[in-house]
């Protein structure tokens, strides 16, 4: 390289702090949104319908905040927060991570329709995951229209959810490449 | 920290996806294994996050207050003219009620008749959704030394809410009548027909059971029936709607889909409880 820029500063305890923020981001803001869903609106069954959004998004543009561990946690806490059979949101939550890893190479140079759809296909295949699991654990099969709404409501909620973390994931790669 | 070289990173990295799908069923075997230790962890997380929900809760209320009476605005006109109709009928039956309560007082005081004790009742507000995609129910923030109990009936200002299924120190779950999972003793007032009035995950529960002969008919008062012990008899529950399918529901008296503050009434009855609240009802504490 012909052109000599500034040395990269020591790592400060402030930057530190500050890529460590960037990479809790994903998991702290899901966890939040998560617990924000819990508030009664009128819409029920709104937590397991949230909390796909923004663990595709993570894992397709951000993979190494959104790790399976992290995955694991925000499953947990789905399932406790909307009492539902423990065990049931992981796995819908780390099969969506895992469909995420896979279509990721291709999906990150993709415009925001292809992703969407991508995406609907998704919350379609974990809302059936779900309805299978739940009526498995409660041995009897539940109605499908919860699960037909449940895949609905994510795919409603990707394109204003998919904005507002395509932003944030803007700002963050600008601080990251520095001035 | 350890440090690992760059391929056995990788190893690690691929490996962790599969172990963690494992562990998921195994959380699941755990959960259907220990149910009381699941409870126990969601009470305690409901119990720290119902703060934070009950704060949340004043500007979501707000939003939906201000709904309310745009709402309220627009409908202005016709909903004058509803109740100018509705205030006619009501002073007609009121001058029935006033006639029948004289006639009943002088009745009671003829047979020298001991009236039931009212009984106790405390409020709670309702602060999340506890229902999660199959089920409906929501949480109750309570305070710290609150009394809540299980078993104990939630009604609204309107009806026959739900039942206590489970109890944190700061907070409790509410199994609405609509869940899936619910099954209420019920009796129509009119033909004093009993029924089991079943909870489909729908707004309307669908009634089932009825003694031959006696179908409910459309428009039939539906109220409690104190079979079993679990409840009381004639809290109001709602009112019979027959579908065009054929089907038997139960249009409810209480809004479900906009519960603000509900009434947890304590008879001190210690029927049946529903399946998933394993642990046995905790008895009434002695006076």
């Amino acid at each position: 390289m012909a052109r000599k820029g500034r040395p990269q500063p020591p790592m400060g305890t402030l930057r530190r702090l500050d890529a460590g923020a960037r990479a809790a981001f994903p998991a702290l803001g899901t966890a939040l949104l998560l617990v924000l869903a819990a508030v009664p609106v009128g819409v029920p069954g709104l937590v397991a319908a949230l909390a796909l959004p923004p663990v595709f998004f993570w894992s397709v543009f951000r993979p190494a905040a959104m790790s399976p561990p992290v995955v694991f946690g925000l499953g947990l806490l789905q399932d406790l927060l909307s009492f539902a059979p423990l065990g049931v949101g992981i796995l819908t939550l780390l099969l969506v991570h895992g469909a995420a890893l896979r279509m990721r190479p291709w999906l990150v140079r993709q415009g925001f329709p292809v992703v969407w759809l991508c995406f609907c296909a998704v919350a379609v295949g974990a809302s059936a995951v779900g309805f299978v699991l739940t009526g498995l654990l409660d041995w009897h099969m539940p109605s499908r229209v919860p699960a037909l709404l449940q895949a609905g409501l994510a795919a409603g909620a990707y394109p204003a959810l998919g904005w507002t973390l395509g932003r944030i994931h803007m700002v963050m790669t600008r601080a990251e490449e520095g001035p | 920290m350890i440090r690992l070289s760059i391929p056995s990173r990788q190893a690690l990295a691929r490996l962790s996806l599969p172990v963690l799908i494992a562990a998921a069923f195994g959380t699941m075997l755990l959960g259907k294994a220990d149910a009381l230790l699941v409870e126990r962890a969601r009470m305690t997380l409901a119990d720290a996050l119902s703060p934070i929900w009950a704060a949340v809760q004043e500007p979501v209320q707000a939003v939906r207050g201000g709904l309310r009476e745009a709402d309220a605005l627009w409908n202005l006109r016709a909903e004058n003219a509803r109740l100018r109709d509705d205030n006619e009928r009501l002073r007609r039956w009121q001058a029935a009620a006033l006639a029948l309560e004289a006639e009943n007082a002088l009745l009671r005081r003829q047979l020298s008749w001991v009236p039931d004790p009212s009984p106790a009742f405390r409020t709670a507000r309702v602060v999340a959704d506890a229902g999660g995609t199959y089920a409906r129910a929501v949480l109750l923030g309570a305070g710290p030394n609150h009394a809540v109990r299980k078993g104990q009936v939630a009604l609204d200002e309107r009806g026959f809410v739900g039942r206590v299924t489970e109890v944190g120190s700061r907070s409790a779950r509410v199994l609405l009548a609509t869940d899936i999972n619910s099954r209420i003793p019920v009796v129509t007032e009119a033909s004093r027909a009993r029924a089991m009035m079943t909870g489909t995950n729908g707004s309307r529960p669908r009634l089932q059971h009825w003694p031959e002969g006696t179908p409910p008919r459309d428009g039939d008062r539906v109220v409690t029936s104190a079979e079993a012990g679990a409840f009381p008899a004639g809290l109001p529950v709602g009112t019979v709607r027959v579908s065009e399918g054929g089907g038997v529901e139960v249009e409810l008296f209480a809004q479900l889909d906009r519960l603000d503050v509900l009434r947890l009434f304590d008879f001190g009855l210690s029927g049946i409880l529903p399946p998933e609240a394993v642990a046995r009802p905790e008895p009434r504490a002695r006076r």
